[in-house]
């Protein structure tokens, strides 16, 4: 199968990956061989087959419709999890300006 | 006295329950190991102090005469994809370099509840993905073997869980942690030689592992011997309302209930898996096999399983697309890398940050999970694999009827020399050959080392099982490490 060097490009924009254009170049033969290899599942028949949704059969739960019903998944930690920030202020995340 | 580094983890734990040695001793001594195999490259982050107080707490309690902790004195390998509260953890990968995670992961948190200590993070194929250790943002793990008269060649520890399986079979830990999300304990496991069970879907917690494709991914143990991984797996196992997928069930006493007699059980050897141009050695060991649990009183069937050929390309769309929405989170603002070019926007500053932060097989992932994702693709790649998949994980219920346990080989070749696939994407992917169609179908499967290759390599056995049938896989594991007596080591050089 053959992928454009633009398609690359386009799939890169929407994967959020900066690439160059001799990147383009270079990883659109990559991924038409994937893709070409992956293709031969259209030849399986899989009419009336249910597309899979869960491996193993599991009933979902709700959790206890209560505050922080477990205190490491709730509320409450919100320094420890800033810690780890490139950059935050004042118990926020920040980013580039988007509204001018 | 053989060497503490010699030991396993039951040797461990009944030896300091007996007092034959201290915990201390035994962390001390694997500290040292790990502090002399930098040549491996198998520890990202060495954590010789979380050892030695997991050590010191086994000896306080049976000193004060406390029951003990079912891995009280046994220090381990931890993954690096693996959350540790207060260590860095990066799942090999640029972009989380410097990661300090405020909490701890579930199945380490059991592991460590258990009594077991951390020795250190172990290098890893960057976010697990590959089968060489050969994406790691830190550098390849190399195999502690080396093939017999053939030079010096850096081998392969196999992948994802490469500088599990090198650390384990250098003796520098008895036991570690892997992920499998399409074989990614069993094939290092067959590469160097240990044993490495991946249980069914759901045994495992999730929670505080980094995500890869989330409907395969799971962790299990990778140790020296069948029992070993019993033991390591029953502590690792167990419902944990903190993933949705978590399976509510009692965790089996797996390692009492072990048994290498196989009577009225009956194994199926499928017969798509002698794939073409498989080496006759492979095809040799699968023989002997099934000879071994014939021996152990099982009958052999062989039996169909006609969507084996369509489990690997179903794979390489299922997990990539999992994978593009996962990964989906590093973006540069809450942890992690942060790239931001001067006079970037946001959307720049995202690009940026991911162009630099992910390896080439990660980003290439990614392109073909957003691809195969993309409007107008979906239904003709990602819904077609999710009924190929469907088919696949039928295609075992179907073998079910006619067999208990499958017994295949687990990888198609010993280890390879690192740089002899990376430059071939799809010659790398065909290593999954065999453990990828049960990771679709969830099912639990075990590697254990059968032999070894003219060069001196060792090669894995694979026994698959039904879904919650650990017990039945681990004890035909046990039943062909009883008749193999595998007891090769590679000759230390690092």
């Amino acid at each position: 199968m053959s992928v454009e060097p633009a398609t690359v490009k386009r799939v890169a924009g929407l994967a959020r990956i900066a690439i160059t254009d001799e990147d383009a170049e270079r990883l659109a033969p990559e991924l038409g061989n994937i893709l070409g290899w992956i293709e031969q599942l259209g030849e399986v028949d899989t009419s009336g087959v249910e597309p899979m949704t869960a491996v193993i059969a599991n009933r979902l739960r709700l959790r206890p419709d209560v505050i922080d019903a477990d205190p490491l998944t709730g509320g409450g930690v919100r320094d420890a999890l800033m810690a780890g920030a490139p950059e935050a202020e004042h118990g926020f995340f920040t980013v580039p300006k988007v509204i001018e | 006295m053989a060497e503490l580094t010699d030991l396993g983890i039951a040797a461990i734990r009944d030896g300091v329950r007996g007092g034959d040695f201290s915990a201390r001793e035994v962390a001390e001594a694997f500290n040292a190991g790990v502090a002399a195999a930098k040549g491996l490259n198998a520890f990202l982050v060495e954590t010789p102090d979380h050892a030695l107080a997991a050590a010191d707490a086994a000896d306080k309690a049976r000193a004060a005469g406390e029951d003990p902790k079912p891995m009280a004195g046994v220090p381990i390998g931890m993954k690096d994809l693996f959350c540790t509260k207060g260590v860095a953890t990066t799942a090999a990968s640029h972009i989380l370099e410097g990661f300090v995670p405020p909490y701890e992961s579930t199945v380490s948190q059991r592991l460590w509840d258990a009594g077991a200590g951390m020795l250190g993070k172990l290098n890893m194929d960057q976010f697990a993905m590959g089968s060489s250790n050969e994406t790691s943002a830190f550098g390849n793990v190399v195999s502690p073997w080396r093939r017999a008269g053939g030079g010096n060649a850096p081998l392969a520890p196999g992948g994802s869980s490469g500088g599990s399986s090198a650390a384990v079979a250098a003796r520098l830990c008895p036991g570690a942690t892997g992920t499998d999300t399409g074989g990614s304990i069993r094939q290092p496991a067959a590469f160097t030689g240990i044993s490495g069970i991946k249980p069914t879907y759901g045994r495992c917690s999730r929670w505080g592992t980094i995500a890869f494709a989330s409907s395969l991914d799971q962790a299990g143990p990778m140790a020296r011997d069948v029992r070993d991984c019993a033991i390591m797996l029953q502590a690792m196992a167990g419902f944990d309302a903190k993933d949705a997928t978590s399976l509510q069930l009692e965790v089996p006493q797996w390692e009492r209930g072990l048994s290498g007699d196989l009577k009225g059980k009956r194994v199926g050897v499928p017969k798509e898996y002698r794939v073409d141009a498989m080496p006759a050695e492979i095809d040799a060991l699968w023989q002997q096999g099934i000879d071994w649990l014939r021996d152990a009183g099982a009958e052999i069937v062989e039996v169909s399983l006609p969507h084996t050929r369509y489990a690997l390309p179903a794979y390489y769309i299922v997990a990539p697309a999992e994978a593009s929405s996962n990964l989906a989170r590093y973006d540069g603002v809450r942890y992690g890398l942060r790239d931001l070019p001067a006079g970037a926007n946001l959307q720049d500053m995202y690009a940026a940050t991911r162009a630099d932060g992910f390896g080439p097989e990660v980003k290439r992932r990614i392109l073909i999970g957003t691809y195969v994702l993309s409007a107008g693709f979906y239904d003709a790649y990602y819904t077609q694999a999710q009924k190929v998949r469907a088919l696949i994980a039928r295609d075992f219920d179907r073998a079910w009827e006619r067999c208990d346990l499958l017994l295949t080989p687990t990888a198609p070749s010993a280890a390879f020399a690192l740089g002899e696939k990376s430059a071939d994407p799809i010659a790398m992917y065909l290593n999954d050959v065999f453990t990828v169609p049960s990771s679709l179908a969830g099912l639990p499967a075990m590697s254990v080392p059968g032999g070894l290759d003219a060069a001196g390599l060792p090669l894995g056995l694979q026994v698959i099982g039904r879904a919650l049938d650990e017990q039945g896989v681990l004890d035909a594991g046990l039943a062909i490490e009883e008749r193999a007596g595998f007891t090769a080591r590679p000759e230390r050089w690092w």
